[in-house]
């Protein structure tokens, strides 16, 4: 018997329409009016001075270790653009950009950065989910919402972010046999930064794109310069239409690259050269959207400055509301508080009375009610 | 009433919960057409269709990881995995997410969702089919964990984890499957989830077990009743967290003397923190040591040797006597 290929052929495709000078391939220019161009600008730009001024209060202390999305502003922005705020944003851990642009205020942002888990709760009437830390996890999560939305005749969509490191998980090939079975609304999309902390893409996968898996699952996937947030709008705008129309899921691979660190933790110059960042410097997605603006006469003067007032802002009320009552960790453990728990609570409201347990700022300031208990230890806390 | 083993108790709590509410969903793996591969959603495939009950690809994480994300969209899907044994492929859905989730989003979203597992031995079944592993669940801070130990009890708490605003591990003893029948109303019935049934009072001794270690418990103590006059205070536990530590210390604050029972390894199983608990509530009323028959700590050994491992009625009364000897 005789090999016979297969039909069909599977291709994928490779998505560009500013290059890095912010010169335009016009045929595939995307229909966006000047004031969303604004707009896109304006929430890169923010994605950005927001990054930047993380980093340094991540140094000053004030928040803890975070993911900084320096480099990749045009694959969030570019992907979440195109959904509604009646579709669901599902986000790993490195989606500021695209939490901002979907109404997280920045305040929220950084108690989560700061400890808070009260900074990653979303707004009643928002449909995003909150960060997810372990790799790769929420994409199952993506595909059960688009099932809901399906299944309750609902015409909202999904749109789920990872990384290239993700695609080597389980829970993502999980995530897109089901997503691909079930023919479910959901845009996937992969924001290949080339680095998963240390591992760059040629150890992750021998593939040679990651837009290509999702053949394996049967629905379309495409490669785009995800530094160019024109091909990526162009990309999402397509995927989310098709999912709408009940054609089913999407992966989208968006070529960008870390320009930072892993997280505030990490120390890339142990795993890659300077050279390589230059190159990717080269082409910064800001830069060339700018150009491309500046072209059009679309760049508002003062931008960058309005924006630090807005993020400065945002930090005071941010200190203003980091208060630590430990109490609240009791409350959303269950709907009810069952027994065992009603009884650990109540521990901690002795501790908390006695001055054990450093009680929220501005709660009560009653004289201390009695000693340590035995085997409790004096602290700096305790007041003297 | 009719006389139902618990397959079909726990089918008719299912059914009957579809009918009533249109957001309750049933996936897993085998679920649909055949009906599960014990047959618990039998049937149900054919009333509901396959929207409702989904045959879903052979991936244990996905199922529950789908499942969450159904129920953060407002659904109430009922997972069934295969066989507890394979659950591992799901833990981190579980930990990670199922029982963090209202804490993470502080009580934006909730997972309403109920994971049901056949677990434990008696059916000859090759490893990573017969294991007890309630208490890696238990342990967990945000899930409820449920075992039934009979058709009526079956129905009435898979009813109320269906209903229970918090994710809940369900667990079915694959023994008591077939093991007998038992008058089960037509009407929807439900039990409080957290709560432990006395199903026998006495003054001499408490014995604590649940799943199915309730029925040699129950042997053993009309075995002390016939032959040695000693009056056994039962506990079937149902609940194993949130644990109903009132009932238990209640309980041996009266008999002064505890025997808990489980098929899961001993060390760092439910009885250790039964105990503990009984230890906190009634130390000054005990009179012996807390006594625990459980299968020892050894990996699954082969259905051949099964019968030696896990408790049988004979352990049970010598951990009985042995408290009462005290």
């Amino acid at each position: 018997m005789p090999r016979v290929p297969l039909e069909p052929r599977f291709t994928i495709e490779y998505l560009s329409v500013l290059d890095s000078d912010g010169n335009l391939d016009t045929t595939l220019e995307p229909q966006i009016s000047p004031d969303d161009l604004k707009r896109l600008y304006r929430a890169m730009l923010l994605g950005r001075r927001l990054d930047e001024r993380m980093v340094r209060l991540q140094r000053q202390g004030r928040i803890g270790t975070f993911a900084p999305i320096k480099g990749q502003e045009a694959s969030q922005m570019g992907s979440v653009f195109t959904l509604r705020p009646t579709d669901w944003m599902v986000p790993s851990f490195r989606e500021t950009g695209a939490m901002l642009w979907r109404g997280w205020p920045i305040e929220k942002i950084l108690l989560f950065f700061a400890g808070y888990l009260e900074g990653g709760q979303p707004a009643p009437d928002h449909h995003d989910l909150p960060i997810t830390v372990p790799v790769a996890t929420q994409l199952p999560h993506a595909v059960g919402l688009a099932y809901a939305a399906q299944y309750r005749g609902d015409d909202a969509i999904v749109m789920a972010y990872f990384g290239d490191g993700a695609t080597s998980e389980g829970d993502f090939h999980e995530a897109l046999n089901f997503a691909g079975v079930w023919h479910v609304p959901i845009v996937f999309v992969c924001q290949n930064n080339q680095w998963a902390i240390s591992v760059p893409l040629k150890k992750q996968t021998h593939s040679r794109t990651l837009a290509q898996k999702a053949l394996a699952y049967g629905f379309p996937g495409i490669q785009v310069d995800g530094n160019d947030v024109l091909a990526v709008y162009a990309a999402s705008r397509e995927a989310v239409e098709r999912a709408r129309a009940g054609d089913g899921p999407t992966l989208i691979e968006c070529v960008t690259y870390r320009l930072g660190v892993h997280t505030t933790a990490d120390d890339p110059t142990r795993y890659r050269s300077d050279e390589e960042v230059k190159e990717w410097v080269r082409k910064d997605p800001l830069t060339r959207f700018s150009a491309y603006l500046q072209k059009r006469n679309l760049l508002e003067e003062g931008l960058e400055e309005k924006l630090d007032d807005e993020i400065a802002a945002a930090v005071k009320r941010f200190e203003a509301a980091a208060v630590a009552d430990p109490l609240t960790m009791f409350d959303h453990v269950y709907a009810e508080l069952p027994p065992h728990l009603v009884t650990q609570r109540e521990e901690m409201v002795q501790r908390v009375r006695s001055r054990v347990i450093e009680p929220p700022a501005g709660g009560e300031t009653e004289q201390l009610e009695s000693p340590p208990l035995r085997g409790q230890r004096r602290t700096s806390r305790w007041p003297s | 009433m009719a006389k139902l083993n618990m397959v079909k108790a726990l089918n008719l709590a299912l059914l009957q919960e579809m009918e009533r509410d249109a957001d309750v969903l049933v996936i897993g793996e085998d679920v649909g057409v055949d009906g599960g591969v014990f047959r618990v959603t039998e049937d149900l495939h054919r009333k509901f269709g396959a929207k409702r009950v989904i045959d879903s690809p052979l991936a244990e994480a996905a199922i529950i990881g789908t499942s969450i994300g159904m129920a953060l969209y407002g659904l109430k899907p009922v997972c069934e995995i295969q066989f507890s044994g394979f659950a591992f492929q799901c833990f981190h859905q579980i930990e990670n997410h199922a029982a963090r989730y209202r804490m993470r989003s502080q009580g934006r979203f909730h997972c309403q969702m109920v994971v049901r597992m056949p677990y434990g031995g008696g059916v000859r079944a090759i490893e990573h089919h017969s294991e007890s592993e309630e208490q890696f669940y238990a342990h967990i801070p945000g899930l409820k964990m449920v075992i039934p130990s009979g058709p009526r009890t079956a129905r009435a708490l898979l009813v109320s984890a269906i209903r229970d605003p918090d994710p809940v591990i369900f667990f079915e003893a694959k023994a008591l499957y077939h093991a007998g029948r038992e008058d089960v109303p037509d009407e929807i019935e439900t039990l409080p989830i957290g709560r432990a049934r006395l199903v026998r009072e006495g003054s001499d001794l408490t014995i604590i077990a649940y799943g199915a270690m309730l029925r040699l418990a129950q042997e053993a103590a009309q075995l002390l009743h016939d032959e040695d006059g000693v009056a056994t205070e039962l506990i079937d536990l149902l609940t194993i967290s949130p644990l109903d530590r009132e009932t238990l210390t209640a309980s041996v604050g009266k008999t002064g003397r505890a025997v808990i029972v489980h098929e899961a390894p001993k060390s760092f199983g439910p009885g250790a923190e039964i105990a503990a608990s009984i230890m906190e509530g009634a130390f000054l009323s005990l009179e012996a040591p807390i006594r625990r028959v459980a299968a020892y700590d050894v990996p699954f050994v082969g259905f051949a040797r099964e019968k030696a491992n896990v408790p049988d009625v004979s352990r049970v009364v010598a951990a009985a006597r042995e408290t009462l000897a005290f």
